[in-house]
Parts: C-alpha cells; sequence; structure tokens
C-alpha cells in the first residue's frame, strides 16, 4: 500500500486520447499533402513564406502572453502554428516573406490574442490576416505565379498552354473574360479536368491541388478531427446552386464542377471554415453556416467585383455563429413528460 | 449491425483484465461491519444488540421507510458492536460489526448447487420473499428490486430487460456469473417475469463477452419468453435509459421513469440473487466483486461475503504496490474513489479498481476550444460545455432550461473534453442546486 493517501476526486477516472495538441498537430499534419506539393511546383519561396509566418505568429503569442497579458505560455498547444501554416497556403507564392510576417501580426496580435486567446476569437485568425493583406497590399495578394518546380517537368501534361511565369487564376480569367464580352463557358473550358484536380494553374499557395486538400480531408474525418457536416454542406451548396445558374445561362454563369474545384473552397471549407473555435457547435448550426458560406462565397463570384469570395464568405458567417449556437440546439434523448 | 443507443457515448478501452479469472470464494475475515445503508433511501434499523449470536443469513436489520431494505448477516458469530463508522467516501454510517466464529447458515438457507427450476408461488408471494431477502439492484443503484417490480398505479410492465452490458471497463464480475450461472439467471427473470406479469424479457450483453452470450443463449432455450440480444460495445450502455433505446427503440421521457416505456430493467446479477432468493431461500449475504488493475499482482473475481474491508480485498490479490494511488469502487467511468480502504463492501459493490497517478491523473485545464465533443459523447443529448458555463456563472434559471436534470453523470463529457475542463464536476455541482429548486417549488 502508498505510503501517501490516496487520491480521491470525482468520476470519471479515465480520461480519453484526445487533446488540444493533437487536433491541432493532426491540423498540421492534413496540410502536409498540400504543402509539399506547393513546395515542389513553387520551389524555395514557398519554404520562407512559410518560416516567416509560422515564426512570427508563434512569437506573437508567445511575447502577448509574456508581455501584456502575463499569462502562461500557450505556444504548446500548436495553434499558433496551425495559424501560421493556414495564413502562408492562403498568400500567393510570389508573395514577399514580410507579407507573411505582417500577416501573422494581424492574425495573432489583433484576431486572436485581443480576444483572449485559443477559444476566444470570433473570426478565423489566418483568415483576418489574409483579408487584411489583400485589402492593404492588393497588387502584391493578386500576383500569381504558375506552377513551374520540378513537378511542372515531370508531369507535362498538367502544365499549363501558355508559357508565361505569372497569370491570373482560373477564376480571375473568367471575370475578366466575362467583363471584356467573353462566353463563361469557353473561359472555364479553357482548364482541363486534370488541372483542376491535380494541379492548378495559379492561385494561392494552398490551392495548388484539390487531390491533395481532400486527401488531408479524408484524414481529418478518420481522426475524427472535423465532421463531414461543414465542407459537405458547403461544396453541395456551390454545387446545386452553380448548377441552376449554369443551366439557366452558361455564356454567363460558370459550372458546378469549375466552381468546387478552383479558387478557395476546398482549402477554405475543409480548413478554414471547419475551425472549432469560429464555427457551429451543432449539426443543425453546422448546416445552416455551411449554406450560407456556400450561398456568399458563389454570389461575390458571380456578381461581386472580387473573382473570389469564400475568405469573405467564412468571415460573414464567422459573425452568425453566436447566434446559431444560441438557437441550434441538439436533439434531446427524450421527450418532456406529461 | 448490432444494436446500440442512438446518441452520443464514448469507447473507453474495455481492459477486462479478470474476464478469464474464475469465481473464488473469498475467505471469511475476522470481523465484518455492515453498513445500514447499503441500499437508495432510509437506513435500515438494527434488531440486533451487542452481544446477540448470529447466524449467516439471519435478520439484523429491518427496513425504516417504503424506500428501504431489510439487512442480513453475512457471517455467524458475535455482534460486537453498533456504532457509526465512516463508509468508503469518509460519511459517518451505522454499522453492526460482528466478530466472525465459524460459518453456520440458518437451516432453511438451501445450500446445495443443484438447479430449482420449478415455480409454484404467485407474484405477490414472490414479491414478498425478495423483499425478505432484502434484495436491491447490483448495478449500482442500489435500489430496492421489490418497489421496482410492483410498478406504481396507472403503469403497467410490458417487458423485463435483463443488463448484462457491463460497459464499465475492468469490470468482469457479470461476465463471469452469466458464464457461470446462465441458468439461475435465466430461471431469476422467469420468476421476475412472474412478478410483473409480462411475457417477454430481452438480455442485452455487450459483444465483448461472447462466452457470456453464447452461454446465456443455451440458458434460455429451456425457458420460453427470453431473447438474449448482442450490443455493440459503447459507454453508457448499461444506463438504464441508453439500454432500453438500444433494446426496444423507445425513450424514457425528460424527468420520467423507465416504467414509462412499459421496460423493467434489471441487473443479471440482481437476478440471480432473486433465484437464490426465491428458490433457495438465501437472502442478500454475498455478490461477486472484481478486485482489478493493471498494476495489482493479480487481478480477480471473489464472492464476498457484504461488510468485507476493501483492504482485505486487496490482501487476497497480494496487495497494492506503492505506486497504486486510486483506489475505485465500481468502475473507472462512474464509481467512487476510496478515501478510507477500512470501509466495507455493500451488496451492490461490484468492484474494486486500483489505478496508478500516471492512468487516473487529470491533465492541467485548457481554454474551451468549442470543438463540440462533449455534445456529441452526451448520451443525453445535453450541450456539457454550456452548462459548464452556466454553472460558473450560476445562472441557475437557463441551466433548468437547458434539461441539466436529465445528465446522468455518466462521465462521457470529462471523457473527451481535448482541454480537459472538468466539465462533469461543474454540471453535478449545478444539477444538484437545480434539482432543489425544481423540489422546493413543487412544496
Amino acid at each position: 500500500m502508498s505510503s501517501e493517501k490516496p487520491i480521491v476526486s470525482p468520476s470519471p477516472h479515465l480520461h480519453g486520447p484526445e487533446s488540444t495538441r493533437r487536433v491541432m498537430g493532426d491540423v498540421l499534419i492534413a496540410l502536409l499533402p498540400v504543402t509539399l506539393v506547393a513546395f515542389l511546383c513553387y520551389g524555395w519561396s514557398v519554404l520562407i513564406l512559410l518560416l516567416s509566418g509560422v515564426a512570427t505568429c508563434v512569437l506573437c503569442e508567445y511575447l502577448i502572453n509574456r508581455f501584456l497579458l502575463h499569462r502562461p505560455c500557450t505556444i504548446g498547444d500548436l495553434s499558433a502554428i496551425v495559424t501560421g501554416v493556414l495564413l502562408v497556403l492562403n498568400l500567393p507564392p510570389a508573395a514577399p516573406w514580410w507579407i507573411a510576417v505582417v500577416g501573422a501580426v494581424v492574425a495573432i496580435g489583433i484576431a486572436k490574442m485581443t480576444f483572449g486567446g485559443l477559444g476566444q476569437n470570433l473570426f478565423n485568425p489566418a483568415l483576418v490576416g489574409r483579408v487584411f493583406l489583400l485589402v492593404s497590399f492588393p497588387v502584391l495578394m493578386t500576383k500569381w505565379t504558375l506552377p513551374h518546380g520540378f513537378l511542372q517537368d515531370y508531369l507535362p501534361m498538367l502544365s499549363s498552354q501558355v508559357d508565361a511565369f505569372t497569370g491570373a487564376t482560373p477564376l480571375g480569367v473568367v471575370k475578366e473574360g466575362l467583363i471584356s464580352g467573353g462566353v463563361a463557358s469557353e473561359l472555364a473550358g479553357s482548364y482541363t479536368w486534370q488541372q483542376l484536380l491535380f494541379i492548378r494553374p495559379g492561385g494561392s499557395i494552398g490551392e495548388i491541388s484539390s487531390v491533395a486538400l481532400l486527401l488531408g480531408g479524408i484524414y481529418l474525418l478518420c481522426r475524427r478531427v472535423i465532421k463531414v457536416t461543414i465542407p459537405v454542406t458547403i461544396m453541395a451548396t456551390v454545387a446545386i446552386l452553380a448548377t441552376i445558374f449554369w443551366s439557366v445561362d452558361p455564356a454567363r454563369f460558370t459550372g458546378p464542377f469549375f466552381n468546387v474545384f478552383t479558387g478557395g473552397l476546398l482549402l477554405g471549407g475543409i480548413f478554414m471554415a471547419t475551425d472549432y473555435v469560429t464555427s457551429p457547435m451543432t449539426t443543425s448550426g453546422q448546416i445552416l453556416y455551411g449554406v450560407g458560406i456556400g450561398v456568399i462565397a458563389l454570389c461575390i463570384r458571380y456578381f461581386g467585383s472580387y473573382p473570389e469570395g469564400v475568405s469573405f464568405s467564412i468571415l460573414i458567417m464567422n459573425c452568425v455563429v453566436p447566434i446559431l449556437n444560441k438557437y441550434c440546439k441538439p436533439r434531446r434523448f427524450g421527450k418532456e413528460a406529461k | 449491425m448490432k444494436k446500440t443507443f442512438a446518441m452520443g457515448g464514448v469507447h473507453p478501452k474495455d481492459s477486462k483484465l479478470a474476464r478469464k479469472s474464475a469465481i473464488e470464494d473469498l475467505p471469511l475475515p475476522a470481523t465484518v461491519a455492515i453498513s445500514m445503508a447499503q441500499h437508495l433511501g432510509a437506513p435500515a434499523t438494527p434488531v440486533v444488540a451487542v452481544g446477540d449470536k448470529v447466524k449467516v443469513g439471519q435478520v439484523i436489520a429491518e427496513p425504516s421507510g417504503f424506500v428501504s431494505a431489510r439487512v442480513h448477516s453475512s457471517v455467524s458469530g458475535t455482534v460486537k458492536a453498533i456504532e457509526p463508522r465512516t463508509d468508503l467516501a469518509g460519511n459517518l454510517i451505522p454499522h453492526v460489526v460482528i466478530d466472525v466464529e465459524g460459518d453456520e447458515w440458518l437451516p432453511e438457507i438451501d445450500r446445495t448447487p443443484d438447479f430449482k427450476g420449478d415455480l409454484t408461488l404467485s407474484a405477490e408471494q414472490i414479491l414478498a420473499r425478495i423483499k425478505d431477502a432484502g434484495i436491491v439492484g447490483l448495478g449500482g443503484a442500489a435500489f430496492p428490486t421489490h418497489i421496482k417490480l410492483s410498478p406504481p398505479p396507472g403503469k403497467t410492465a410490458e417487458v423485463l430487460i435483463l443488463n448484462g452490458t457491463e460497459c464499465e471497463p475492468y469490470i468482469t464480475s457479470d461476465d463471469r456469473i452469466m458464464r457461470e450461472h446462465p441458468d439461475e439467471i435465466a430461471m431469476g427473470a422467469k420468476i421476475m417475469m412472474k412478478a410483473l406479469g409480462v411475457g417477454r424479457c430481452f438480455i442485452g450483453i455487450e459483444e465483448n463477452k461472447p462466452e457470456a452470450i453464447a452461454a446465456m443463449r443455451i440458458a434460455t432455450i429451456r425457458f420460453g419468453g427470453l431473447v438474449v440480444v448482442p450490443l455493440k460495445k459503447k459507454y453508457p450502455q448499461g444506463g438504464e435509459k441508453q439500454l432500453i433505446d438500444a433494446i426496444i427503440g423507445r425513450r424514457v421521457p425528460s424527468m420520467g421513469l423507465p416504467i414509462d416505456t412499459g421496460a423493467v430493467v434489471q441487473n443479471v446479477g440482481t437476478s440471480l440473487a432473486v433465484y437464490e432468493a426465491v428458490q433457495k431461500n438465501k437472502p442478500l449475504i454475498d455478490n461477486i466483486v472484481t478486485v482489478t488493475g493493471k498494476c495489482l499482482p493479480a487481478q480477480k473475481n471473489f464472492r464476498v461475503r457484504v461488510g468485507v474491508p476493501y483492504s482485505y480485498l486487496l490482501e487476497a490479490v497480494g496487495g497494492a504496490p506503492a505506486k497504486a494511488s486510486k483506489f475505485i469502487s465500481g468502475g473507472p467511468m462512474m464509481g467512487k474513489a476510496i478515501r478510507n480502504l477500512e470501509a466495507t463492501t455493500q451488496k451492490a459493490t461490484s468492484s474494486l479498481l486500483v489505478l496508478t497517478e500516471a492512468e487516473t491523473k487529470r491533465r492541467a485545464e485548457g481554454p474551451c476550444i468549442r470543438c463540440g465533443k462533449c455534445a456529441d459523447a452526451c448520451p443525453m443529448g445535453l450541450q456539457p460545455f454550456l452548462l459548464n458555463k452556466l454553472m460558473r456563472l450560476n445562472r441557475t434559471d437557463e441551466m433548468e432550461q437547458e434539461k441539466i436534470f436529465d445528465c446522468i453523470e455518466c462521465g462521457c463529457c470529462l471523457y473527451t473534453c481535448p482541454a480537459n475542463i472538468p466539465l462533469l464536476d461543474y454540471i453535478r455541482v449545478g444539477k444538484a442546486d437545480v434539482m432543489k429548486i425544481m423540489r422546493s417549488r413543487k412544496k
């Protein structure tokens, strides 16, 4: 028998394997495939951006905890690293390193820590950082490099027809083409399905490959980090709405496949909209939230002045989350007794 | 697809270390201390005096209210004291302390191992026997069985459900009795069916006990109306409400009773006790206790007389090592931590589990990341994160609106929380507050 007094505490006496650090670690693992493909396509600039973005996020959180909030260090939960990686994946590959630093300071310093740190923020920190950069440095943030690295040399069938080093994203091409009198179906038709699925021509670092993003999503589902509700309702909403618009007027509106597999819909839908802190907690709330994101994103694409609207749509729906949490209740076990 | 309950639940590792150990009789200790509060309800009143000689099975205390139960001597010997002693949690409870002398049973108790399958008693006679034998629910709550078998006026029982799920990790006592005494359990079910006047009985057993499922299936062949239902392994399947949902797909209403669904749930251990009481005249004086834990030298299942000190049980498996730091009566999910190892076992004690600090340590609490995993795990469809927050803000009204009283305290929320927030600790306190307010309103 132990000489010390036995521990006495209420049940349960066991704890499951879940931890915040494990959740964040799983998100990082799920982001590996797309990061790797981006590195192979865009080269060292991706690594430099990642390094500066992640280091700034971690340092920022550490310094704010230490000197402003006087709270224990929280960087061990890995959430700052996740924010850093997601921010960088939302930058154009040609962005200079200091862009990532500025974005990281805004993401952690303003969007996360001013609300009180992990779990308290209303908006997705990485997206706040990204949108801040987009409106502050519009030129730098819309200079798209085309994939050119190692992969391109070995898989020529995926390379874009044009030999240019920079170009617009598929969504940008469509938007500009439509303004100058083009036909949507032809503009979208210049991209093959292989390109849209495997290596996309132009876009943010993390938008490089639909397949790599889906792989990450499947990993998160298998590890039960996320549930299918949010990604599937977003994709389904976009696909259904796009089908309706496209069948009404294919000359003005792009189709469902093009809309799901271009831009930030997969990256945003799988990795940003599912952020625990800024998404609803019940299934019914998550469905409303996912539908909202899908509708707003597609409206911005079709009718807005920006070619892409996933970041904005997620941030807008972030505002609604507290209300969704208040009114969307889970199904209770039993009915009221008479 | 095997059946299970529809909402929530968690999957802790089952760790049934003692499942291969056949039931052994625990040697008698020198002294037993029998608690007068071994059941839900009013404590029993002692009817023996210090110095009295008692035999095994002799009544030593009578019920003192409607919800109460008789207590019998589990040993033969001399009553040494009738005094308050601390129970496992450290509360002072009246105990009858008996010095053990030999092992002399009352003559009317049938101690032969023969199976007695003929039942001639009427429902009233059965209920009287069960009441006289001091039988309480052995699943944990220790509710007097004769009351549960007499539905209140206006409610009728349609089906009996035997609970052989044993969904708590580590415990193997129900598994062993189903493997070693399947006929007796089935007969016990038949007796209770007659008492209730129902024609059907389902026996729910989780699929991690294939031997028990097989044994009970063979035993049920000779009795009509009994069906073994294998269930998926999921905690808290043994919760009364979850088991009814899993087996007959009906849900006990909020603030309602199981009988509102037409079901009466009894533990398989209770069924065995009912058989022994009705067919063998043996009152509830012993039960099966699993002594287990990875750090112990051995893990065993014992037939234990009521009133044996927990420390004596530990010695029977070779003593606890120095690193043992938490002793639990019951399972790791809902069991009670033992403060005082000199406290004694009761009728409904199912297990003594020993954990090391590493196995049971609670990690530091982090901020809520609003993942909603607690709500997904809640088998009652509640939102533990919200109840926890409301409790910390002391908002009793809102806790009531959020149905905190529906909480069954299974611990799934705390088990699953990635941020290690002590959700259930706060919910328990809030639930007690809300229930107090609701009761005072009714008066």
